[in-house]
């Protein structure tokens, strides 16, 4: 099945509806496993103790939220280049998202931070760019919410998240370059023993669960998305039908 | 080209420096914030110079993105937005006519401006130097990055506080190297050249994708 088939909403639909119940059980699933492995599996780091399980919450959605904004991008791409009718779909569906998984890996940290640093926020250069790319999936958002046309603000949030995509890069870059000139030999490295199986298991069924988790929200998202737009297409036949019957009843009862 | 180009720059020139075009209200502002900043942070004139770089610079920020609503605002109320777009000429070079004049009238004074402020914030001979250096190679990027943001509000009758927020994120690399170079001069052991040298390249990068990126959605918008 190509792409372009997935360009009817309605073939998307059914596809995706066959798609979700399996999709769910297999993120529910991954989620019991990676949960059970994480926390009653993986052992306690030596220094940190239990603290350390944090960690399988938060690696997974800092890496979500980069693959969030990766996958805005390529959808920007499409509607830009190719003009697929879903992609700015996807591209909406994907910035709460992208946003939450921030945020819950802002938060997390922050939580890590506190037992572990000593405080809960340090402008560390990987804080700061999240901080920032954070920033930016509000910014998609506001845009998106200030256009009442879908197909128009489609367009320009993807303009933007495309100039974004360019620009994390040099944002990434600048701020650790601001970072290692203000505090140089920074203490927030994470010295821990290189990664052993018993961790790296855990986190990546974590990880596993959390990209699954993902895809069922984003489908999820997408079909809400077409609904919307499919009730505000018949609103708008319905408002326009109206008043022409309106008047012509009214017409009519003048005559009588 | 240079017929057309020229004569629009000197259009868009003459429209801001004139009644209505508003453009020095930027260094009224970009004085105002100057002057508000010891009320907040204590009249300490050691502490003052030591951060005065970084001052100027977020000053210099914030009065940039004051003014550019007003980038392609005027034009879409009157129309003649529409009458660029369609008389053919490439939309990336009119983009970069408008944004060249904007600076010009916006950007320049607030160069012009850093060095008379400088002296509040108590910086010696060689800062202010830099400042004004990095101000006069930076605040392009400001401008160009910028109309980007406005280009996508154009739309919207109130997208002025939306534009800052889209811009900001953005223009993040552009303050973080200028004040590097400009903090750099003063410091004896930090290179100056490096970050000015990046400074140029954002400046730069941000020629190419600003109009581009400006262009593309000041198209969509119209259709």
């Amino acid at each position: 099945m190509a792409l372009i088939d997935l360009a009817n909403p309605t073939r998307f639909l059914s596809l995706s509806r066959s798609l979700l119940p399996w999709l769910t059980g297999l993120c529910v699933l991954a989620f019991a496993v990676g949960l059970y492995m994480s926390f009653f599996v993986a052992p306690e780091d030596y220094q940190q103790g239990d603290t350390v399980r944090i960690m399988y919450i938060h690696v997974p959605a800092a890496w979500l939220a980069m693959m969030c904004y990766s996958i805005m991008a390529l959808s920007s791409l499409g509607t830009l280049v190719w003009k697929h009718p879903l992609a700015d779909v996807s591209a909406k569906a994907a910035a709460p998202l992208g946003a939450a998984f921030t945020f819950m890996s802002l938060i997390t940290g922050s939580l890590w931070g506190k037992p572990m640093w000593g405080t809960y926020w340090v402008w560390d250069a990987r804080l700061t760019s999240v901080l920032v790319l954070f920033i930016m999936y509000l910014g998609l958002m506001a845009l998106w919410r200030t256009m009442e046309d879908p197909i128009k603000a489609g367009k320009a949030a993807a303009v933007l998240t495309l100039v974004g995509a360019l620009n994390l890069p040099i944002i990434k870059f600048s701020v650790d370059w601001w970072n290692t000139l203000h505090q140089p030999a920074s203490v927030m490295r994470m010295d821990g023993p290189t990664i052993h199986p018993d961790i790296l298991w855990p986190l990546l069924v974590m990880a596993l669960a959390f990209t699954l988790l993902f895809f069922v929200l984003h489908l999820m998202a997408m079909q809400n998305e077409i609904l919307r737009r499919r009730v505000m297409a018949l609103r708008q036949r319905a408002a326009a039908i109206r008043p022409a019957t309106a008047t012509a009843s009214t017409a009519s009862a003048a005559a009588e | 080209m240079s017929g057309w180009f020229s004569a629009l720059v000197a259009r868009e020139l003459r429209l801001a420096l004139r009644v209505g075009g508003g453009a020095l209200i930027g260094v009224l502002f970009f004085l105002a914030v100057v002057t508000v900043v010891p009320f907040g942070m204590g009249p300490d004139l050691n502490l003052l110079s030591r951060v005065g770089p970084a001052i100027l610079w977020i000053g210099a920020l914030l009065s940039t993105l004051l003014g550019l609503d007003r980038l392609f605002q005027a034009d879409r109320d009157d129309g003649s937005l529409d009458l660029v777009l369609m008389a053919g000429r490439p939309m990336e070079l009119v983009v970069l006519a408008k944004c060249l004049a904007h600076w010009v009238a916006t950007g320049v004074p607030l160069v012009l401006a850093a060095p008379v402020l400088a002296v509040f914030l108590n910086l010696d001979p060689v800062a202010i130097g830099a400042v004004t250096l990095t101000l006069l190679v930076g605040t392009p990027a400001l401008t160009l990055i910028g109309a980007i943001g406005a280009a996508l509000t154009v739309s919207l009758r109130r997208g002025g506080l939306l534009l800052a927020v889209l811009v900001v994120p953005l223009a993040i690399p552009v303050l973080i190297f200028g004040v590097s170079a400009a903090d750099a001069a003063v410091s004896e052991p930090m290179p100056f050249m490096t970050p000015f040298l990046i400074l140029c390249a954002l400046s730069l990068i941000s020629a190419v994708v600003g109009p581009v990126a400006a262009a593309a959605a000041l198209r969509f918008s119209a259709d």
